[in-house]
């Protein structure tokens, strides 16, 4: 068992604890009934991705990264120093002069830099693809922030308030999108898709990648789609239709 | 003075510096504490620049420490005997400046008390991780190294210790460059020029770094320094300051010729304050051209204007790193290539970065670790060639 593998297997046994905390014995806190069991690990049989279509996404509208917030216990952002696990990025094409408008977030590569340069493999990915760090073993060095291509990453700079339980932040640790693993693990969608679609735009779409009669799986296959900087390879999670 | 007084004057000088070390020191651990208790917040340092100051000081001391070990590698590994007296004041200083670098590295990291779970929870893949071994192995072998120096008995090892003193480092500053030249997607560092880049600085500010311990200790001393080696220091100073410039030059070059990363070679080279005038003043100028001027012009041959030469070095050094690093950083990741870009979160926009009072005073406590690390040793061990026993007659000559 590769290092990595062996973090994720202990985060893993972590997060299942953490996440599925005993209120009196026998009772669960959550129900895991329909994904996944506690410590059960992810299967690498699913790859989580999710497909952003620029053209329905609207320029100004912020709904995504405000239910982002809002789930994870972020404040907003109003300073270089504050955390963004997802922001919204106005684009114009350089020689048409057309505005587009997108959602970033860690971008969950198959191959993802931050991984392979974190000296503790505190940051891992997930056999179903999730990328996170485990904030138990990040040491806060920020190198992954500096391997980053998509400046997907936070820094901690301050004592945390207002933390969710099932969203452990800390001082001094690096963290990014999670692909609202918590929700994922009990079948449930990310928080920006499902702000998305309460706004009527419908413009991210999440699912299993790797099963070809999923909605995102036939979507990519009948729109063209990019990843961002696929020159660098690292074969993401997240899809961009309209780039 | 005479010398029933000398050993008096020596110790009050020793613990007057020594205090003066610690006194900088413990301001620098205050600092640290301050950050701990605060977070980075109370740093000029963002989501956007996430290594700063203490990066440079801490950068600085590693490539020094590696190059530092120049001296000893020219008598042990080139066999040139008339360095040989100094050898142990070259291992000495490679260990102070190593020891100084890893203390503002593990003080500026988001937990710093968590030194346990990177010790014992390796990637193999981080070439991060590598270098944690690296700059622990160099420990190691530096200890051993200075043993067999002033060992009698263990002179036999000196030279094969020697020769793997010099290996190790050489790797170590190839890793060091490497931490940068793996940042595939930053256009500031992609590239393998680095790495030897690396080597080429760590030759020249470690040899700085040298010169300047030898004649502060000489100073201490009361002594002149040794004529023969001062123009050899000199040489070999000049040298390496060209060859530092040489592959700089390439780095920029080989940038220059890629389209992709003319945009931010223009703003390294030309548009983007302060970045520019720190690399050609300070760099280039301060702490290139003018040390290159003191070290081969017949006019400045003094034991002064060296030393001059070898500060300008370093602080010369000091400006390369902070374009390097800082610069580096501010200049936004090419997310969207073909796309002008605007959001909340700098991109498309060049970052901004004010050094605070607590990541300068991190960053000197540093300097001043490597300092109290070679006075202390200096004193406590036969470092010194005038105080080495074993070879009276290379040091008179
Ligand atoms: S900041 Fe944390 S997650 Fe990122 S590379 Fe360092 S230890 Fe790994």
């Amino acid at each position: 068992m590769n290092p990595v593998d062996k973090r994720r297997r202990e985060f893993l046994g972590g997060a299942a604890a953490l996440a599925g905390a005993m209120i009196a014995p026998g009772v669960f806190l959550y129900d895991y009934a329909q994904a996944k069991a506690p410590g059960e690990p992810a299967s690498g049989k699913v790859r989580w991705g999710m497909l952003v279509d620029t053209t329905k996404c609207e320029s100004g509208c912020n709904d995504c990264v405000v239910a982002c917030n809002t789930e994870h216990g972020l404040p907003e952002a109003t300073r270089a120093t504050d955390a963004q696990w997802i922001r919204k990025v106005e684009l114009k094409d350089l020689r048409s002069g057309k505005a587009i408008s997108a959602p970033v977030m860690c971008q969950h590569c198959a191959e993802p830099p931050c991984v392979d340069v974190c000296p503790t493999g505190a940051s891992f990915k997930r056999e179903d693809g999730i990328v996170l760090v485990d904030r138990h073993t990040c040491i806060g060095c920020r190198y992954c922030m500096m391997a980053c291509p998509y400046n997907a990453r936070s820094f901690v700079h301050e004592p945390t308030t207002g933390q969710k339980p099932d969203v452990p932040r800390g001082k001094g640790c690096v963290e990014s999108c999670t692909l609202c693993v918590h929700k994922v693990d009990r079948g449930g969608t990310p928080s920006c898709v499902e702000a998305c679609a309460a706004a009527g735009h419908e413009a991210i779409l999440f699912g299993d990648l790797n099963d070809p009669q999923s909605e995102i799986s036939r979507r990519i296959a009948s729109v063209a789609t990019t990843q961002l900087r696929a020159d660098l390879r690292t074969d993401n999670g997240v899809r961009y239709r309209g780039l | 003075m005479d010398e029933t007084r000398r050993p008096a004057a020596a110790a009050r000088a020793f613990w007057t510096l020594a205090a003066a070390g610690a006194a900088v020191l413990a301001l620098a651990l205050g600092a640290a504490h301050y950050m701990e208790l605060h977070g980075h917040v109370v740093t000029g340092m963002s989501n956007q620049v996430v290594w700063g100051l203490p990066h440079v000081f801490a950068i600085f001391l590693i490539v020094a420490a590696s190059g530092a070990l120049n001296v000893a590698s020219i008598a042990s590994v080139f066999g040139e005997a008339d360095y040989k007296p100094l050898s142990p004041l070259s291992v000495l200083l490679t260990v102070a400046l190593l020891a100084g670098g890893l203390l503002v590295l593990v003080l500026d990291l988001g937990r710093p008390e968590r030194l346990v779970v990177a010790a014992t929870h390796y990637n193999f893949r981080s070439i991060f991780a590598w270098n944690m071994i690296l700059y622990n192995g160099l420990f190691a072998i530096c200890a051993l190294y200075l043993w067999a120096l002033l060992e009698r008995r263990l002179a036999p090892l000196a030279k094969p210790v020697g020769l793997a003193a010099f290996a190790w480092r050489v790797i170590l500053t190839t890793g060091t460059g490497s931490i940068f030249g793996f940042l595939v997607a930053r256009q500031a560092y992609a590239s393998g020029v680095i790495a030897p880049l690396f080597i080429a600085l760590s030759l020249a500010w470690g040899l700085a770094a040298f010169h300047l311990a030898q004649a502060f200790f000489a100073r201490l001393a009361g002594e002149a320094m040794d004529a023969a080696m001062l123009v050899r220091v000199r040489r070999l100073l000049g040298i390496f300051v060209v060859a530092a410039l040489y592959f700089v030059a390439v780095h920029h070059l080989t940038n220059l010729y890629w389209a992709k990363q003319a945009a931010f070679e223009r703003f390294i080279l030309v548009g983007g304050a302060p970045y520019p005038a720190l690399f050609w003043i300070g760099f280039v100028g301060l702490g290139s051209l003018v040390p290159l001027a003191l070290l081969f012009h017949p006019r400045f041959a003094g034991a002064r204007a060296t030393s001059v030469a070898a500060a300008l070095v370093a602080l010369g050094a000091f400006a390369f790193l902070y374009v390097f690093i800082i610069g580096g950083q501010v200049f936004p990741l090419e997310i969207f290539p073909g796309y002008e870009a605007r959001s909340a979160f700098h991109d498309g926009r060049v970052g901004s970065y004010a050094p605070s009072l607590p990541e300068f005073l991190l960053g000197t406590g540093g300097l001043a670790a490597a300092f109290l690390v070679a006075l202390v040793g200096a004193r406590a061990l036969p470092i010194l060639p005038a105080a080495a026993p074993a070879i009276p007659a290379a040091a008179a000559k």
